[in-house]
């Protein structure tokens, strides 16, 4: 610590300080333009120079470290007449158009000339020039507003690790580009943008929609990966006009592209705005072939939605046509009235006649906690069933099925803001930057803080840039490469004995177990290099803060449950676990799907994981709903699908979610479907589930509702409502409540936080978590009392479940590996621009111009083999149907893979893929699959 | 291309410390650093393109386009300027047919530049032809000395 006198005034700060950070600390202003706290600092604007007492000029505070005894004066009438000259200068080379400017108001430079009281520039002379290059969709640049603080240079280099920008010739002639002066080709997650201190970079979708005044600035939570990042909209008469995010968040202020640039789904023309019910026949049995009119509505004159040729689809993207119905755009346009009236009826018969059991509910992982709440209480306590299951089937049930029951809890054992203090990173089976890109950045953040990070993915993804070690298996083989690792730990004595003592059981058949798989049995199935192997044993097995974080390359499979065994073993004999920045992290893909998952929607637990069929929390919930409950575990997404396919499944309520796209093998879901007796959909877009539907009910978005979402550390963040919904569209929990009411269940509530308190009531881990504690900053559960801080990392004092068990688990191959008639292996996943089904990312013009369309991506050799070049069109088909999608070569995928985005209805890869369950988690196999591939050839 | 710069990164180890080396050997084999170069050399050395254009850009001594296999160099400093340099580079510029704004001909035989300074006032005007110096240097002197680059080859 030194104690140095500024202005007077003496402070006491940390060794290395800088007299900026020691100012700051007493809350002494000294203006600047190139300082950002989070970056390396600069010296280049000179705004913040000050008197040393002892040194013969002024000197920049942001680079001078402050020293023992140290006298700084920050203002004198001479330091002021610097500065002034400093912005004198900035200002003579620069528009001075603060009329027009984007900025202004927002603006630091417009606020020093103002402060400064610059009306008229002493100096006048040439003024840079630039030739605007500007394709890009997302950041407006007018480079003759530069200053040169560089803050984005340093921005896009430090924080994003990207480096698209820097600066290029020299002197006055100085300038901020990409390579060759080209126009940004980049992630696009506007970072640059949020630092800029002037108006040279902005949004583009900002332009013109309003600056400063009239504007409300509306907190909340962003509604894409389970990141959580904190949101701050900017609402001008009832329009969200920009997104922004304040530095003082989980997410520090940063934000990817779809974060910060993907909202303009909210106010899409193609937004749902009125409650439908379908006219046109639907192929009631596709087996028969016959059409048949949905019964109890006889056909009207039909309204064609969203003006003229409104639903139609543009090609079927490989679904087999006769399976779509021939007026599938066709709806008519009722009152709420009418609709809901229709579904209470439509429901209530077909559970009088067929049993309650006959009726399946799909959740949305995409909706807050209390309207998940409700969906699953309207499915239980109103239908009387336990058939209600959300998306977290096709992500991470193995992790649940796996983590659950080997802890006693299956959520992320650390927080977010833990990852840059690892020592180091196991990442397995997650392409992080592009699912969960801000989790992304703390994980480049822990590397440039000295930890070491290990990757083990089939693709050279992004982050391998960053990495010590790359390991790139098959897809497929992760327990064989998992159980190498463990034994090369075992045999070099670095599992942890106390640990595996005090709190485990099973270690020494698990032990057993591993010795078949030697570093050579592992290069023999993973194709890894045995040193490799070797190396990250030693890696993990003596790190004293390692994570580990994986995601669907894990989960996926049709041995998924026993990945994510193989996780847990790995951790529990080196006793990673319980400490803080130590432990397994299954980072979830969807906003809210944690909070869907914890809320009950999931067929064999009430809400906070209390299993339906134990008489005592049924009768605990009995009492607390009101009524009788059903003790039978009820059906899962996948099975629902299946029941819906072999007719036992009579209707659906799916709430928010597409399963057409994102289930596997799409044509096999069309046919489930277009089976039921009656199927209603609640979304906010016609979707491709939609179109299937005898009910549409619109819904609002997350910008439209109040309540919360649980982040994928466990963390619950306020959603707050910013503007209205379009037309008649209404909350989901509106929507549960009134069809609760006109099944005579009562559900009223005075406002959506009593929901939430509702739920706490059932599940002790949230019953201290009120909206008024998370106003400003989330809590994480278990957060049981309302003075309980929240709990960062998991099983501190031990495990819910007493002893966690090792698992003996065998490398058993994929289902459906290639063979002569389909050789390549399929992995399907994310990329970073688009999101899920793309119901909302590919409705907004800006991101559809960077990531227009479904691709392959093929190894340069195979490309070769097959004689195919970037761009060409290929069909591409495996055992369930077949696609024409476009050729991306890329030396990402290993020989003989391939990868295809699942985001695209066109091209949609789940028409391939295999539904090939997981026998424990009924999770399907998204991430292997064979298929063949053969060029098309153009005419 | 590729196979040059396979071979020109053969020589060094893999850090940031040799980039300006490594650019030197890229002029030198390709006679100037094209855009194809910098995107190859940044795949390979995992360091941005816009780094690499910031330092080819930064250094006076990069070229951003191929240039003439001769490169006439005349001096503007004071001394040169005030015996004539003007005269030589106008008569420079009419002689090799370069347009206005550009300093290569279109057959990429010359580059005419002009510098501040090379340093030899008493020899003024100097003009630099590959890499020899010409002192006391007039039009016609000129004139003829390119006369006889445009007879070689």
């Amino acid at each position: 610590m030194v104690t140095l006198k500024i202005d007077g005034m003496k402070v006491t700060v940390r060794k290395l300080s800088t007299v900026l950070d020691a100012a700051k600390k007493l809350d002494i202003p000294i203006p600047t333009l190139c300082h950002h706290p989070e970056l390396s600092p600069f010296g280049g604007c000179r705004l913040c120079i000050v008197e040393v007492q002892g040194m013969a000029r002024p000197a920049t505070a942001c680079t001078t470290i402050a020293k023992e005894g140290m006298i700084v004066t920050t203002t004198s009438p001479y330091l002021e007449k610097l500065r002034k000259t400093i912005l004198e200068l900035l200002l003579s080379d620069h528009p001075n158009d603060c009329m027009v400017c984007e900025r202004a108001g927002d603006c630091t430079l417009q606020e020093l000339a103002y402060f400064y009281n610059i009306r008229e520039n002493r100096f006048v002379g040439e003024k840079r020039p630039f030739i605007k290059k500007d394709e890009n969709p997302f950041v407006e640049r007018s480079m003759e507003k530069c200053i040169l603080c560089g803050q984005c240079v340093r921005v896009c280099d430090e924080i994003q690790g990207v480096g698209a920008i820097d600066f290029a010739y020299k002197g006055f002639n100085t300038r901020v580009c990409a390579s060759y002066e080209k126009d940004l080709n980049c992630e696009f997650c506007g970072q640059c943008v949020a630092v800029c201190p002037t108006g040279a970079l902005t949004g583009k979708m900002w332009a013109h929609k309003g600056r400063q005044k009239d504007i409300e600035q509306v907190d909340t939570v962003c509604p894409y990966c389970g990141c959580g990042c904190n949101l701050t909209l900017h609402v001008r008469r009832n329009e969200i006009i920009r997104v922004s995010s304040k530095k003082d968040t989980i997410n520090e202020g940063w934000l990817c592209m779809k974060g910060r640039f993907g909202y303009g789904f909210i106010n899409s023309d193609e937004r749902l705005t009125k409650p439908l019910i379908r006219t046109a026949p639907k192929k009631h049995s596709a087996d028969s072939g016959q059409w048949t009119n949905p019964p109890n509505n006889p056909p009207t004159p039909p309204l064609a939605k969203g003006g003229e040729g409104g639903f139609e689809r543009g090609g079927n993207g490989g679904v087999d046509s006769s399976l779509l119905t021939p007026h599938s755009s066709l709806f008519r346009e009722v009152s709420w009235e009418e609709a809901l009236n229709f579904v209470a009826k439509r429901l209530g018969e077909i559970k009088e006649r067929y049993g309650a059991d006959s009726i399946g509910g799909l959740s949305s992982a995409r909706c807050t906690n209390e309207e998940n709440y409700l969906f699953q209480k309207f499915m239980r306590a109103v239908i009387g069933t336990n058939n209600v299951d959300n998306c977290v089937r096709y992500c991470h049930s193995s992790t649940f099925a796996g983590l659950a029951s080997v802890f006693g809890s299956g959520a992320m054992t650390n927080s977010v803001p833990e990852i840059e203090n690892h020592d180091v990173i196991f990442v397995i089976g997650s392409n992080t930057t592009e699912t969960h890109p801000i989790i992304g950045l703390k994980m480049k953040k822990a590397v440039k803080n000295g930890a070491e990070l290990i990757i083990a993915d089939p693709r050279r993804i992004e982050l391998v840039r960053f990495a010590k070690i790359w390991l790139q298996h098959r897809p497929g083989t992760d327990v064989a490469l998992l159980n190498s690792i463990m034994h090369v730990i075992v045999k070099e004595d670095l599992i942890d004995k106390k640990f595996i003592e005090e709190r485990t059981e099973g270690f020494e058949s698990f032990k057993q177990s591993l010795a078949e798989y030697t570093p050579e049995e592992g290069e023999r199935i993973t194709g890894v290099p045995k040193e490799d192997i070797i190396k990250v044993a030693l890696l993990y097995g003596n790190a004293v803060r390692p994570g580990i974080y994986y995601t669907m390359g894990i989960t996926q499979h049709s041995h998924g449950t026993e990945n994510v065994y193989a996780i847990a073993n790995l951790a529990l004999m080196t006793g990673n676990l319980g400490r803080e920045s130590t432990g397994v992290n299954p980072l979830r893909g969807q906003n809210n799907v944690q909070g869907a998952t914890d809320m009950g929607c999931i067929p064999d637990f009430y809400p906070g994981y209390q299993k339906v069929n134990i008489p005592g929390i049924k009768q605990k919930f009995e009492m607390a709903w009101g009524v009788k409950l059903s003790d039978k575990v009820g059906l899962t997404a996948t099975e629902i699908i299946n029941a819906a396919f072999k007719g036992k499944l009579k209707a659906s309520y799916i709430m928010g979610e597409n399963p057409v796209l994102s289930d596997p093998d799409v044509n096999h879901t069309i046919k489930a479907l277009g089976k039921l007796d009656f199927l209603v959909v609640q979304d906010i877009f016609m979707t491709e589930t939609a179109e299937l539907a005898d009910v549409v009910l619109p819904a609002a978005c997350f910008a439209e509702k109040d309540g919360t979402f649980t982040n994928t550390a466990r963390r619950i963040q306020r959603v707050r409502k910013a503007v209205e919904p379009p037309g008649e569209a209404k909350e989901d929990s509106w929507i549960i409540m009134e069809l609760a009411n006109l099944f005579g269940y009562k559900m009223r509530y005075n406002y959506i936080g009593e929901v939430f308190h509702e739920a706490g009531k059932a599940w002790p881990a949230i019953a201290g978590i009120t909206y008024g504690r998370i106003e400003k900053i989330g809590l994480q559960w278990p957060c049981p009392t309302l003075d309980h801080p929240g709990t960062l990392y998991l099983f501190k004092g031990g495990f819910p479940r007493g002893k966690a068990a090792f698992s003996t688990i065998r490398y058993r191959p994929s289902e459906e590996l290639p063979d002569n008639e389909y050789p390549f292996l399929l992995s399907t996943g994310r990329q970073l621009f688009q999101y899920h089904t793309g119901s909302m990312t590919r409705k907004i013009d800006a991101i559809n111009k960077v990531s227009p369309e479904a691709y392959i991506e093929i190894h340069p050799d195979d490309a070769k083999q097959l004689g195919v070049n970037d761009g060409d069109t290929v069909k591409v088909s495996s055992r369930r149907g077949s696609i024409d999608i476009k050729v991306l070569i890329s030396e990402r995928p290993l020989k003989g893979m391939t990868f295809i985005p699942f985001h695209f209805k066109e091209a949609a890869a789940n028409v391939l893929t295999s539904s090939v369950l997981d026998p424990i988690a009924r999770i399907p196999e998204l991430k292997v699959c064979a298929v063949k591939i053969e060029p098309i050839h153009q005419i | 291309m590729e196979k040059k710069l396979e071979k020109i990164l053969k020589n060094y180890v893999k850090d940031e410390c040799n980039i300006i080396s490594t650019l030197q050997d890229v002029q030198e084999i390709l006679g100037y650093i094209p855009e194809e170069a910098i995107n190859f050399l940044s795949k390979k050395l995992d360091i941005p393109a816009s780094r690499l254009f910031g330092i080819i850009t930064f250094y006076s001594q990069f070229h951003l386009k191929p240039r003439g296999e001769n490169i006439i160099t005349i001096c503007r400093g004071t001394a040169c300027h005030v015996n004539g340099s003007e005269r030589l580079i106008n008569r420079l510029l009419i002689e090799l047919e370069i347009p206005p704004g550009g300093d290569t001909t279109d057959d990429l035989r010359f580059t005419a530049e002009k510098v501040n300074c090379v340093g030899t006032c008493s020899m003024a005007p100097v003009v630099i032809i590959n890499k020899r110096v010409h002192g006391e240097m007039t039009t016609d002197k000129l004139i003829k000395e390119i006369k006889i680059l445009k007879g070689k080859r």
